[in-house]
């Protein structure tokens, strides 16, 4: 889990008191993943457990936690080891389009059009941050807004082209060639069709 | 006041019952300093509602105010001048002069607004220099990358202090480090006070406007904006 390596490498530079490490962590992702206080205890206690950290207790009581040789080795082990992909990551949004076309096919691009919107929103609101980063200069947290900026476009792009797609199928039902609008129809269905290859 | 204010604006091409719907019943406003994004599919009227907004077409229903004058009231030559003094185009092919330089091409609206040639190319220079482009000043087209080209087509169609910018898939033929430096400029022209308004494909170079609007058949069928503050970004603990 992720965070249990997060707080090896805070206490890498050096000892920390747990409520430090908690707001260090979040300072260093920009206040994105708020931990749960109950939840760093846990971990450290963890930690401790395994030997990959030392606690020890001043007069007060106030326990400071502090890196272990074998620790900074586990550190080093997950640095250097690539973060395993799930081969089909369980989504709730890509479910949810399954069943909506099960379901209520009628309704599917309105699924899929109020999801773009949220996405986008989200997007804006990385791409606001990234502006305001760039000035800044802290590296980490800008690759770290590329990342989520580059996921966000990825959903937004695949719903765009889902929505190409539902209408491709929307459209396809043979125009009747009697009908004035059949030429109308075949151009939309071209643009359906450009717009699928332009999404892919 | 909205520089830019479309009402119920419709615009259809021939009549029934072989009539196209371009653009059906559309409404929106753009602020002074609001940056607009507008989203859709081939065909859903993104390109004829800029045109519109620009004076470029007339609608065949509704009203297009803009910096508080209704275009379609407007004599012709009232309207050019409007057109001229408030809006400025940039598109996906850059178009600018060959046989002039980077300063000229910038310089030539104001002269042919009546400027003198030299303040014209003075205000040209600083307007480029202002957007890192000073560089870039004195040479011709041809030897400017695709991104500086577009760059320079963003300052020809902001100086003079117009005050909206329509700019349809300006960062299409760009590649990524590009089209971004230009989505960067839009923004910039729009936090001090310009209103811009982009049609765009790439959801990445949308995401740089206050509001993205969604167009489908013609119609505007949602819009997104940042909720305020980061905590809309805490989805969930660790």
């Amino acid at each position: 889990m992720s965070i249990r390596y997060s707080l090896l490498a805070i206490l890498d530079a050096g000892p920390r008191h747990g409520y430090a490490l908690k707001s260090e962590f979040e300072a260093a992702t920009g206040n994105i993943w708020p931990l749960n206080v109950g939840q760093v205890y846990s971990t450290l206690s963890r930690l401790e457990r395994d030997g990959l950290v030392l606690v020890a207790e001043d007069d007060d009581g106030q326990k400071t936690y502090r890196i272990s040789d074998a620790g900074r080795q586990e550190l080093r082990q997950w640095f250097g080891t690539p973060v395993v992909r799930e081969v089909v990551p369980r989504q709730e949004l890509a479910i949810k389009l399954v069943f909506a076309m099960r379901a209520r096919p009628e309704q599917t691009r309105d699924v899929v059009q109020h999801q773009l919107v949220a996405t986008m929103r989200s997007l804006q609101e990385f791409t606001r941050l990234k502006a305001t980063a760039e000035g800044d200069g802290d590296l980490a947290w800008l690759m770290m807004l590329d990342g989520l900026i580059f996921q966000a476009e990825a959903e937004a792009r695949w719903l765009e082209l889902c929505e190409a797609r539902l209408t491709r199928a929307r459209l396809r039902p043979g125009p009747d060639p009697k009908d004035p609008k059949t030429s109308e129809a075949a151009d939309a269905v071209r643009d359906a069709e450009h717009d699928v290859e332009r999404a892919l | 006041m909205p520089v830019l204010s479309m009402q119920r604006v419709g615009r259809r091409y021939g009549s029934p019952p072989r009539q196209v719907v371009a653009l059906d019943d559309v409404s929106l406003t753009v602020q002074s300093g609001e940056m607009l994004a507008v989203m859709g599919p081939s065909g859903s009227g993104k390109s004829t509602l800029l045109q519109l907004a620009g004076g470029l077409a007339r609608p065949t229903s509704g009203h297009v105010v803009l910096a508080g004058s209704e275009l379609g009231t407007l004599k012709e030559a009232d309207l050019s001048l409007i057109l001229r003094r408030q809006v400025g185009f940039v598109f996906q092919d850059v178009n600018l002069l060959a046989a002039l330089t980077a300063a000229e091409n910038v310089s030539l609206p104001l002269e042919l607004d009546g400027m003198r040639p030299r303040s014209a190319m003075a205000a040209a220079r600083a307007l480029l220099c202002s957007l890192g482009l000073g560089e870039v000043a004195d040479r011709l087209p041809a030897q400017l990358s695709g991104g500086q080209q577009q760059r320079v087509a963003v300052a020809r169609a902001v100086v003079g202090g117009r005050s909206l910018l329509l700019a349809d898939e300006p960062t299409g033929a760009l590649d990524s480090l590009s089209g971004e430096a230009v989505m960067q400029l839009l923004r910039a022209r729009s936090d001090r006070g310009c209103a811009v308004v982009v049609v765009t494909h790439d959801v990445r170079h949308a995401a740089w406007a206050d509001r993205v609007l969604y167009l489908r058949d013609g119609r505007l069928i949602d819009e997104a904006r940042p909720l305020a503050g980061p905590e809309s970004l805490l989805w969930e603990e660790v």
